[in-house]
């Protein structure tokens, strides 16, 4: 047990630590790698609490693929760290002030918290009673019967947002020679090569 | 004697510290086979792409050349540790470091035999998955660490290569999680237990997969033909031209122990891990972890025989083959296996 809470004060530590460094980095690059420390201590963090699953795909989804996209972008941008931080103190009294605003909502969220009775109902009857299944299996079971709408729902958005981007930076240029893999391999021997007998001395 | 056995086996078992230690035992008991290995496999590679060749390779320094590995070793150790002046000094040490640390933490959830794992965790796949896509990491902290620009290109290749190449080994570790009906690595052998030996792992109903994984592999680990990252002939080294000596070694190390790791789980997921080609007696009789370590080797062997065949893919080829040849077609054989299994209801329920 005390390795477990000791685990679990290292984890949540470093994870907000890391956090505060991603914001105060003067170097973006670091940022984005104090980011990917952040996501791995959570990722410690919800197998402390028997979330494997959870876990394993934050990991892969996060890290293993966002954030280097993330670090793709971002190590080839040309910042200037000295302008970056010119108007810091310009900008300092409406950014504290909507930091306050946000955090006034937290607290009054927090505080009226009110579950619903749909939730409480739900949380009396678990989808899988704890330690029968898997809790990847458990997530399965929820995400595919009850939930499939949403899910469904999230996915279109995904690909909407997909399609946008893909609309916003396609552009057909003119004059560029592409390969045609079916082109190059269907061409036979009798279409691309011919051969002609040349007389001596007087060239093709 | 046998008194000092039990105290121990006691002190191992039941006292807290007792029981790290034993953990730690076992990690060494894996590591340092592994890297032993790392160091041989770099001696076969050189071996075998010599006789593919007709040339001898190495074949001075012991008998049959067998010291070479350790000479090298030796010869990288004592050479100088230069830090480029323009470097971001903590990322560009931190990159090899962690190179290494991903290759060898994914062992820690490899099945040897039935029961005999380190870590027997239910979403072992996922892990194994997971530390493998973090291998970019390593080369794309040290190509933009090196402030340079040869290792800068191939830091950024590499990031575009190993994304696209990790979405269809997902679709191919989903098949055949859909013929197992579970994350664990010891399940996923213990499912291709079969009347049939060697027909029964799924190698041969997933033939497509186990070809797309094969080559999604060597794209994971930046082995020729799609060693682009690090392409001699035209960015010099890639990711590692500011590297030298010990840190050079580490990225060396950990390219190797890479590949060591993706041959044991291709022969996890497809080639019946720790089983025996053949049921019966004179096979049976070999104990399990020979049978991994033999597979692994000829997983590895293909690794070399690749690279001494095929020339190095073209950057756009690459692109092309993972995003409009791999993706749509594990796609459709994750949507065909699920039909599959669905329809003549032989979904596994474990």
């Amino acid at each position: 047990m005390i390795i477990q809470a000791l685990a679990f004060y290292l984890f949540a530590a470093v994870t907000v630590a890391a956090g505060v460094m991603v914001v105060s980095a003067r170097n973006p690059v670091h940022s984005v790698l104090f980011l990917i420390l952040a996501f791995f201590n959570s990722a410690g963090l919800f197998v402390l609490m028997g979330a494997e699953f959870l876990a394993m795909i934050l990991v892969v989804v996060y890290v293993g693929a966002v954030a280097v996209l993330f670090l793709f972008v971002v190590m080839m941008l040309d910042i200037n760290f000295v302008r970056m931080r010119e108007g810091f103190l310009q900008y300092l009294p409406l950014g504290g002030m909507i930091g306050l605003i946000l955090l006034v909502e937290l607290v009054m969220v927090g505080g009226a918290w009110i579950v619903s009775p749909a939730a409480e109902t739900a949380a009396l009857h678990p989808a899988a009673p704890a330690g029968e299944l898997h809790n990847t299996r458990a997530l399965g079971g929820v995400i595919y019967t009850d939930y499939i709408y949403l899910f469904q729902a999230a996915g279109l958005i995904l690909l909407v947002a997909m399609i946008g981007a893909i609309v916003l930076t396609l552009r057909q240029r003119e004059g560029v020679r592409r390969q045609s893999i079916s082109r190059q391999t269907s061409r036979t021997r009798a279409e691309s090569v011919e051969i002609k007998q040349v007389p001596s001395r007087s060239g093709v | 004697m046998a008194d000092m056995f039990d105290l121990a086996y006691d002190w191992l078992n039941t006292d807290p510290l007792g029981q790290a230690a034993y953990i730690l035992i076992k990690i060494v008991a894996i590591l340092i086979p592994l890297l032993l290995s790392v160091a041989y496999l770099t001696y076969a590679e050189r071996k075998v792409i010599a006789a593919m060749q007709l040339r001898k390779g190495p074949n001075v320094v012991g008998p049959f050349g067998l010291l070479q590995p350790i000479a090298d070793a030796v010869k990288l150790l004592f050479k100088e540790t230069i830090l480029p002046s323009g470097a971001n000094r903590i990322v560009f040490l931190m990159a090899p470091m962690l190179t290494f640390i991903l290759a060898m933490i994914g062992w820690a959830v490899i099945p040897f035999d039935a029961g005999l794992v380190l870590a027997d965790i239910n979403v072992g796949i996922l892990y194994l998955f997971a530390i493998s896509s973090l291998g970019v990491y390593g080369v794309i902290m040290a190509g933009w660490a090196s402030n340079s620009k040869y290792p800068f290109l191939g830091a950024l290749r590499s990031a575009a290569q190993m994304v696209s190449y990790e979405v269809s080994m997902g679709f191919v570790i989903i098949t055949v999680l859909l013929l197992v009906g579970s994350l664990n690595l010891s399940d996923i052998v213990m499912a291709q237990q079969g009347d049939y030996g060697i027909f029964s792992w799924f190698w041969l109903p997933m033939l497509p997969m186990f070809v797309i994984f094969f080559i999604s592999v060597l794209a994971e680990t930046n082995r020729s033909p799609f060693d682009l990252p690090e392409g001699e002939s035209e960015l010099v080294a890639g990711f590692f031209v500011e590297y030298s000596s010990m840190t050079f070694a580490l990225f060396f190390l950990g390219e190797y122990a890479n590949m060591i790791l993706m041959s044991a789980m291709t022969s996890i997921l497809f080639l019946g891990g720790w089983l025996p080609p053949v049921d019966i007696a004179p096979f049976t009789w070999i104990p399990g972890p020979f049978w991994l370590i033999a597979k692994i080797c000829v997983v590895l062997f293909f690794f070399l025989w690749v690279r001494a065949t095929f020339p190095r893919y073209r950057y756009d080829q690459l692109m092309r083959l993972g995003w409009k040849v791999f993706l749509p077609f594990s796609l459709f054989w994750v949507v065909l296996t699920a039909g599959v299994l669905v329809a003549f209801d032989w979904v596994p329920h474990t």
